[in-house]
């Protein structure tokens, strides 16, 4: 993409197996130190590797990528950390919860228990500092965006879109339809790393009330 | 080292930031570079005072900004043409000035361009965050307290009395580029641009668009020919990564030249703008024309070494 990133597509949907193919080489290109590598971007499915083109040319960069993709060593991928996340469901923390329950027909506590209930894979980091794309919610409440995005949207705020959650680490516009917050603080810019999830992590949800959200220590 | 407290903020103007080159390497975390806009002005400013090129400047957005100085500093002024005074005489830009405490230096008119650098000599003292004295403007860190400068903020350097013999340095005018308001900016067509039918390529890189007043820090959103994806497509794609410069097309057709404040985008991508033109991005203002140029990777390349090499001269040039 334009004369200084090379975007490497490793599939074109989501699903878990393509997601960890874009794994294996982000973690081969971070274990690699390639020079003139200034950025490396996971996503879904592709891989976007942003490089200083004054230090290495586009051809070199493809080269060294293809290699790597023939010759990486699964042995060396980090596990996958397991994550659970405390959310305060519903009120004033899930504004959206009441619409989404009757959307679906189901109460609000149904609505909870089936986000609850399924582990989620962390597909990428992107929109704000440390907000993770992660899927997949069951079919039973997925749930389009909302037609108008909110100006602002809390920091901690826990959403979904279509078959996907998310958690907002900072307050943003943002037009997923939220349910719950965490008092979890997923982006800190003086911490390192500055965020407590990444690529391939596996999150599980648990309710907490509200005194255990204004209690709550890191 | 001493750090020295060297000007008050009077007037903050439309939009001033503390900004260096960016804050590279923390994409995968999801936080966007930020950085100067115009990273040729930057390294000019910064070249000016006896800076390390990619130190901080102030990011001058529009006129309006004015400030007293604290201390006897060199500074310098570079970019858009702002209307530049020290106590109410104008003054020259791409050139250092010496200043004394008790002077007032002021941003008073709109004459070419949209943003002004201004260095000091010593550089913008302010924490690094993520290796970087970038201020990130969505996310509230980095620079002066994560917010744009407001009247009454103390600026602080770093030893700003070694650098007064830069006073008076000079950079050529002739290298200094043009900004009339119709930008020819040239791109690498990708990822997407076969998503587009060949009609629609076309067009892309033959029409007159014009600047929205939607132009800021994360994107200069375009108005004119409608660049529509190949019919059966759906409106966006599976988020993925993004670099400034890339120019991502949304369901209404009208092109954004997605600036460094953001990291990744779920709009196809028809082309990005070369690195060798990112700088001329940052002097965009609403209303200018922009017309688009496919150009091959190693006339990219070009581009960028005869670019290095008009800054290189100006560097060789003060030793």
């Amino acid at each position: 993409m334009g004369d200084r990133s090379l975007l490497v597509e490793l599939g074109d949907e989501i699903s878990r197996e393509v997601n960890q193919r874009v794994r294996m080489l982000y973690y081969s290109l971070i274990d690699r130190k390639l020079g003139g590598v200034v950025e490396l971007i996971p996503s879904y499915a592709t891989l976007l590797i942003v490089f200083d083109p004054l230090k290495i040319s586009l051809t070199a960069l493809k080269a060294a990528t293809l290699r790597l993709m023939e010759t990486a060593d699964p042995s060396r991928i980090p596990e996958p950390r397991t994550v659970r996340v405390p959310v305060v469901y519903g009120g004033d923390f899930g504004p959206d919860l009441p619409w989404l329950a009757e959307f679906h027909h189901m109460t609000p506590d149904e609505v909870i228990r089936h986000h609850t209930a399924t582990t989620y894979h962390v597909y990428m980091i992107g929109f704000t500092p440390g907000y993770p794309y992660m899927g997949e919610v069951p079919v039973e409440i997925a749930t389009p965006r909302r037609d108008t995005p909110r100006t602002h949207v809390p920091q901690g705020s826990v959403g979904i879109a279509q078959r996907q959650t998310g958690i907002y680490p900072v307050a943003s516009p943002g037009g997923w339809q939220i349910i719950g917050r965490t008092p979890v603080r997923l982006f800190d810019p003086a911490a390192w790393p500055p965020t407590s999830l990444e690529i391939g992590d596996a999150v599980n949800f648990y309710p907490i009330e509200m005194e255990a959200f204004t209690s709550w220590q890191p | 080292m001493a750090t020295v407290a060297v000007m008050e903020v009077q007037a903050s103007g439309p939009l001033t930031t503390i900004q260096d080159r960016g804050r590279f390497g923390f994409g995968r975390y999801g936080v966007a570079p930020s950085g100067v806009l115009d990273s040729v002005a930057m390294r000019i400013a910064n070249l000016l005072v006896n800076n390390p090129e990619e130190e901080a400047v102030l990011e001058i957005t529009l006129p309006g900004f004015s400030a007293t100085v604290l201390t006897d500093v060199v500074m310098a002024v570079t970019g858009a043409d702002l209307g530049w005074h020290q106590n109410d005489q104008p003054l020259r830009m791409w050139r250092s000035h010496r200043f004394q405490k008790g002077d007032t230096i002021a941003f008073r008119e709109l004459n070419s361009g949209c943003r002004a650098y201004l260095s000091v000599g010593g550089g913008w003292e302010v924490p690094e965050i993520m290796g970087s004295k970038s201020t990130n403007l969505s996310s509230g860190f980095g620079g002066f307290d994560g917010r744009p400068l407001q009247k009454g903020d103390v600026l602080w350097s770093a030893s700003p009395q070694f650098h007064l013999g830069a006073a008076r340095r000079q950079f050529d005018l002739n290298a200094v580029p043009a900004y009339c308001g119709y930008w020819e900016l040239r791109v690498v067509l990708g990822p997407q641009d076969h998503q587009f039918s060949a009609t629609v390529q076309d067009l892309f890189l033959n029409a007159d668009f014009r600047v929205s007043a939607h132009a800021d820090r994360t994107g200069i959103r375009l108005l004119g020919a409608q660049i529509s994806a190949e019919e059966g497509r759906a409106e966006s794609i599976l988020s993925e990564g993004v670099v400034a410069g890339t120019i991502q097309i949304p369901g209404d057709g009208q092109p954004i030249i997605l600036l460094g404040e953001t990291v990744s985008g779920g709009y196809r991508k028809i082309a990005t703008v070369i690195t060798a033109d990112l700088h001329l991005l940052g002097q965009v203002l609403p209303g200018d024309r922009v017309r688009f140029q496919a150009v091959t990777i190693r006339e990219a390349r070009q581009a960028l070494w005869r670019l290095e090499e008009m800054i290189g001269r100006f560097r060789d040039s003060l030793t």
